[in-house]
């Protein structure tokens, strides 16, 4: 099939950016997306013209690098599915696709279609852990976890920290994100020490890095490539308040 | 090249521990007056960079990628073995060793096998304690489930994402430290290159991949965590941006790289669909437990697979092993399936795939049976494929997957270079010549989460603290080599693009050193390798600059890497004048079609100094001593 591209060029963090236009001819359906990009690049490469940067590794929906607006939506039409994973059958002769990187202050443009994630692994920083010292576990079926609340705990987990929530949002909220780590540490016995400090530090971060708020909108659970389900945002917000309400005085000891 | 592989003496049940109270000790008041330099965040990077820097060492860590989050350990599926015993089915350390020991096709290192079966148990409790949610049976304890080459349940797994898991687990720990202040990390910054002083690892010279900077990092110690190099068939599992760069680079500068021809080809990924493929899936191996592998009898058959009578399939696998049938080994299955689309049996539209089957089993089973098992896999196939395979049978072929070759080290987990350790599948050092199905997780988590924070110790007690200036003479030469190199690959500005030829040094190697070799197509290779190489450096075109965001330069300085690991690897494979695991020699092989093994002459490593490009290198062995296990051939028959 033949399509059109209006694809997001954008030389550094200081470049205005434009989108240009490329014709793609020859397009497999059994392609995927980014095998269609890459075909794109191998031609501009011939013709003397830099290729279009953008992020891809596993090319298998788990590394969470890929990520791109295609059509306005974040990694394009096909729900459950990282852009890696979209196949050009998706699409039909004399289509025409808008793509353009992830649009957020928080993720600012490096270059074409590659954004800094890097507020993610700062909010992860905050509290995204249990501090268990390598060494110091105890037996691992010392603590049984109910089967259901294991699964749950996974379902949170299986978060691959692409970005596409935020891109969602029009808020550009990375409470998503954010709430993934939350439940799934909050659903497990072992994340209960830090329970309440984790939840503080980890939305504090989060505005910090310019994220927005949450209001709600669930274009993010609509976006999330790996289904996460707006319901922990619900399970973040009442362990923000649990934990606002639990908060110390500074100095203040156990019994306070 | 000296070898001293330092194994303790004793009983093999007592060698870690002992060897853990003969070691060197640094106090803890003056373990952060070291700095240790990691490369690479994967399952071993990221677990021995937040170990150390629990145990009190300065760490500065370094990956290529925008997060640590992101390494390829998340992709691995299926599990993680533990010597737990949980399932009382007469699992334990020894078990797991010698299995691990048999499955590597005796061709690996006793005594660091034990270690890793022994360590394996602590894997497990670490990553429950991180809140790592594995699966669990309802009564709320561990779940476990078998894999190839063992006969007890001993895989912890997380659904299909175990890699994944433990990954964020070890990521996240890192984290903590770096929260902490006492890990320092730079992402987006590729290793160019070790700096060796006097003999000795002392710092790297990295690129910001961003701003296109070079730097040197000065340290008391190196470990490179970076991987394998199953990228070198430029078709593979492995995620795009995996190299040999780290690993070649330390090759390079004197370290012995070990077995670089033990390869492993998965049986079982989702073939290519045309010229512009970029990278094969793998679909778990679970499914031949219910699929069956067949193709048509006639050659070019153009009918659709539902439209082929019974009679006129070749279920070639139940043929050839009647007893083992669709579940014959990995290696088996993957020659097997070869031979099929070789010979002109291959199924699809360009001929290359074989089907596995699951009609028989919707059969048997209903069709909710089967999806309850492999939903998850069938979805992911049915994405990649467009085709359902509840109604036409899956096509399949083989694809390299992982690479048991790597940095020569000894049972510290250092390599021949004082002060350069190797860790995870960067090592040579478990597998042997194949690796059984979720041992890469667990190696990777003991070398980095209990191994080498602790072996480190031992070598940094010994050595006098000497810090190295970033304006000393070696660090220069070695940042002036590293420009240079790019400066080289900037401006040759020739016709061709990285990618055509990464793709023609690929297929040159999947044929002449992929799942069969031969004397002939080895030496042909090694022909045609160093005029490829020569191609590449005189019309290779690299566009843009070096001074900001290059994704093609960043691929051209990998793709140089394997134009010149490959020759070493041909080296490998044609010395090797056996059969074993992985490796098979078709001049080896026993009236069956399987390995034949020559233990007499090839017990042994082998392990490769680097005398120059274009110069055959040299070849050092070191033999391999079998103490506590039978040397024995496999039958599947």
């Amino acid at each position: 099939m033949r399509l059109t591209l209006h694809v997001w060029r954008q030389q550094g963090p200081n470049d205005q950016g434009r989108l240009e236009r490329y014709e793609a001819n020859d397009v497999s359906e059994h392609m995927s997306f980014l095998e269609m990009l890459d075909v794109i690049n191998e031609r501009l490469t011939e013709d003397g013209e830099e290729p279009i940067a953008f992020e891809h590794d596993c090319r298998e929906g788990i590394c969470g690098s890929c990520g791109m607006m295609i059509n306005g939506v974040p990694h394009g039409p096909k729900t459950m599915t990282t852009a890696c994973q979209l196949h050009m059958r998706s699409f039909k002769d004399g289509d025409e696709i808008w793509i353009e990187p992830w649009r957020a202050t928080a993720f600012p443009v490096i270059k074409d279609l590659v954004v800094d994630r890097s507020g993610f692994d700062r909010i992860i920083q905050s509290g995204g852990y249990v501090s268990v010292r390598t060494g110091s576990a105890p037996d691992g079926n010392a603590i049984p976890i109910p089967k259901e609340d294991a699964d749950a705990a996974f379902d949170a987990a299986t978060c691959i920290g692409c970005g596409a929530c935020v891109a969602a949002c029009p808020n550009a909220s990375a409470m998503l994100f954010t709430s993934a780590k939350v439940a799934h540490l909050g659903l497990v016995p072992q994340g209960q020490t830090e329970r309440w400090d984790r939840v503080r530090g980890m939305v504090e971060t989060h505005d910090d890095e310019g994220f927005g708020n949450c209001t709600n909108h669930g274009a993010c659970q609509e976006a999330c490539p790996k289904g996460i389900s707006l319901d922990y945002i619900a399970q973040l917000n009442r362990d923000l308040i649990k934990a606002t309400l639990k908060a110390k005085p500074v100095g203040a000891g156990k019994d306070a | 090249m000296e070898l001293h592989s330092n194994i303790p003496s004793g009983p093999i049940a007592d060698k870690w521990d002992k060897h853990r109270f003969d070691m060197k000790l640094v106090n803890p008041a003056n373990k952060r007056k070291y700095d240790v330099i990691i490369v690479g965040t994967g399952l071993a990077g990221a677990s021995a960079a937040a170990t150390m820097s629990e145990l009190g060492y300065n760490v500065k860590v370094f990956t290529y990628h925008d997060s640590p989050r992101r390494a390829h350990s998340i992709a691995a599926q299926g599990g993680i073995n533990a010597a737990k015993n949980y399932q009382g089915d007469g699992d334990s350390v020894f078990r797991l060793f010698y299995d691990t020991v048999k499955g590597g096709d005796f061709r690996s290192r006793e005594a660091n096998v034990y270690r890793l079966a022994q360590l394996s148990v602590n894997i497990i409790d670490q990553a429950v304690a991180q809140g790592v949610p594995f699966a669990r049976e309802y009564g709320g304890l561990l779940a476990n489930r078998s894999f190839g080459g063992a006969q007890v349940s001993r895989t912890f797994y997380a659904r299909g994402q175990t890699g994944q898991q433990l990954l964020l687990g070890a990521y996240q720990a890192l984290e903590r430290q770096i929260h902490d202040g006492s890990v320092e990390i730079s992402t987006r910054h590729e290793m160019m290159d070790v700096i060796v002083v006097d003999g000795v690892a002392r710092g790297i010279v990295t690129r910001d991949m961003v701003s296109g900077t070079i730097q040197s990092f000065t340290a008391d110690a190196v470990v490179l965590a970076t991987g394998g190099y199953s990228n070198v068939f430029f078709l593979s599992t492995n995620a795009k941006y995996c190299n040999v760069t780290a690993t070649w680079r330390a090759a390079r500068r004197g370290a012995g790289f070990a077995n670089p021809c033990y390869t492993q080809i998965h049986p079982t990924c989702i073939p290519p669909s045309g010229d512009y493929q970029s990278k094969l899936t793998l679909m778990s191996e679970s499914l031949r437990n219910d699929g069956r592998i067949w193709v048509p009898k006639h050659k070019d058959d153009a009918r659709g697979a539902r439209d082929i009578p019974e009679d006129e399939r070749d279920y070639y696998l139940e043929r050839f092993y009647p007893s083992f049938g669709n579940l014959s080994p990995r290696d088996i299955a993957s020659r097997r399936a070869k031979e099929m689309v070789d010979s002109g049996h291959g199924v699809g539209e360009m001929k290359n795939g074989v089907y596995l089957d699951f009609n028989d089993a919707i059969g048997r089973l209903g069709q909710d049976a089967v999806s309850e098992r492999y939903g998850n896999l069938f979805a992911m196939y049915e994405k990649i494929t467009g085709e359902n395979p509840y109604e036409t049978p899956m096509r399949i072929y083989p694809a390299p997957h992982y690479t048991m070759g790597g940095l020569w080290v000894d049972y510290d987990l250092m390599t021949n270079v004082p002060g350069l350790f190797a860790i995870g599948e960067a090592n040579f050092s478990d597998h042997g010549a194949n690796r059984l199905g979720a041992s890469a997780l667990m190696q990777g988590l003991a070398d980095g989460y209990f191994v080498v924070p602790l072996t480190i110790g031992n070598y940094l007690a010994r050595i006098t603290k000497n810090p190295i200036p970033t304006d000393h003479a070696a660090v220069k030469d070695t940042e002036a080599e590293v420009k240079s190199r790019l400066d080289k690959l900037m401006s040759v500005n020739g016709s061709r693009t990285v990618d055509s030829f990464h793709i023609e040094l690929g297929r040159l190697m999947w044929n002449a050193c992929g799942m069969e070799r031969s004397k002939e197509g080895l030496e042909d290779a090694l022909r045609r390798i160093p005029q490829l190489r020569e191609e590449f450096w005189r019309d290779v075109r690299v566009p843009g600059s070096a001074s900001n965001l290059n994704q093609s330069l960043e691929k051209a300085g990998r793709v140089a890497d394997f134009m010149e690991f490959a020759e070493v690897m041909c080296h490998d494979a044609l010395t090797r004048d056996e059969s074993c695991g992985a490796h098979y020699r078709v001049e080896h092989v026993t009236e069956d079609g399987e390995a034949r093994r020559d233990d007499e002459n090839f017990a042994h490593a082998s392990v490769w100094e680097f005398n120059g490009v274009g110069e055959a290198p040299s070849l050092h062995k070191e033999d391999l001593v079998f103490d506590n296990v039978q040397l024995s051939t496999r039958s599947y028959k």
